[in-house]
């Protein structure tokens, strides 16, 4: 059972965290017993590696959400866990369309294709990565799917339909 | 021998080198012979043959393939018509049960595999979803698997039971033993060629519930 509020070793890592990031730390929340932290895009890998060696060892997800109206646009979160005290981390970074974000590739191999399908659905683009290419949709598919702008059922004159 | 040609002497018979040669061979000869073709002859128990053997590809793509796997169990037991054998080569295969939806990358796959299938090849779409998309109407959902390949029958449901796949495989069996070609309605059939026998497909009894 996760208890509601975070131990004492995740709070002086907040802080740490802050202290490291001033300019570029854009903000955290604890809720329920879970913390998540946010900063620039501009040190996006940097936080990472942070986290990394603060004993947050494994990339369990790497993934976006689309706000279309907000300003910039889209969230791009990575859930961390550390399987030496059975915690999680979430980190969080802001962009807008067209603005590329460090890729994690080199931190975690496993960040290969998490990078892949959020660039395939949502069209975020990282930089350094090793191949980035489409996962799920088809190679000649144009289009990313799961923005909000993007029409549910294809663009007009879509085949098979 | 030389061939006669009608001259000026009206009412002179044309005569064939061919009707002195090989009499039996002639069209005009007096021997007690009829020419036809084998498929017409052999048409009613090639017919027969093939609507009690019809071998299924695999083909489940989702929730639809776990009831076609049920029709095929001991419990409703397709073997009883002959369509026991789901060949996992398409080579081997006559008949393709969609079960499922077919996302537009598996498009050109399935498509792939049904043109590997020997001819004649029957298309059975399996329930709501390769019917016509179902509840899946978006951008990564083939409408209906009939774009792709020509569908013979079409089964409702989301998934349809056992009974009701058994109930499109008699109906298929009905089909092909009328003579009714791959991927052509019964009535089309039939305005086409008047020998092939009206299937009235409403009046097949519905599956009891």
């Amino acid at each position: 059972m996760s208890t509601a509020t975070i131990s004492d070793e995740m709070r002086a890592l907040s802080s740490k965290f802050t202290e490291a990031f001033a300019e570029n730390f854009l903000g955290s929340r604890e809720d329920r017993g879970e913390l998540t932290l946010w900063v620039m895009p501009s040190a996006w890998r940097e936080a990472a590696k942070l986290l990394m060696e603060a004993g947050f060892n494994h990339l369990s997800d790497l993934t976006a959400v689309d706000y279309l109206d907000r300003e910039p646009r889209f969230d791009v979160m990575a859930i961390l866990a550390s399987h030496k005290t059975c915690t999680y981390l979430r980190l969080k970074t802001v962009v807008d369309d067209q603005q590329p974000v460090d890729s994690l590739t080199p931190l975690w191999v496993g960040a290969n294709w998490f990078e892949r399908e959020v660039w395939d659905l949502f069209g975020i683009h990282f930089t350094d990565h090793p191949g980035l290419k489409r996962i799920l949709l088809p190679a000649d598919y144009t289009g990313h799917p799961l923005r909000k702008d993007y029409p549910i059922t294809g663009p007009a004159g879509s085949v098979f339909r | 021998m030389e061939l006669v040609t009608p001259g000026d002497d009206e009412g002179q018979k044309i005569l064939y080198a061919s009707d002195h040669l090989f009499p039996a061979q002639g069209k005009t000869s007096g021997f007690g012979v009829i020419t036809t073709k084998l498929s017409e002859v052999l048409k009613k128990p090639v017919s027969l043959a093939r609507k009690n053997s019809v071998w299924p590809a695999l083909f489940g793509l989702a929730c639809c393939a776990i009831e076609m796997m049920a029709t095929s169990g001991s419990r409703f037991d397709l073997a009883r018509f002959g369509a026991e054998v789901f060949r996992a080569s398409p080579r081997q295969a006559d008949l393709m049960i969609v079960a499922g939806r077919v996302s537009i990358k598996m498009a050109p796959v399935l498509r792939q595999i049904y043109d590997q299938m020997p001819d004649p090849k029957w298309v059975i779409s399996m329930g709501a979803c390769a019917s016509c998309g179902g509840v899946f109407n978006n951008y990564a959902i083939v409408q209906g698997v009939d774009k792709i390949v020509p569908v013979d029958v079409y089964v409702a449901g989301c998934p349809p039971t056992p009974e009701a796949l058994i109930t499109a495989f008699t109906m298929l069996q009905d089909k092909i033993g009328a003579g009714i070609p791959p991927g052509v309605s019964p009535a089309v059939a039939h305005a086409q060629d008047p020998s092939i026998v009206k299937l009235d497909m409403a009046s097949i009894a519905p599956y009891p519930t």
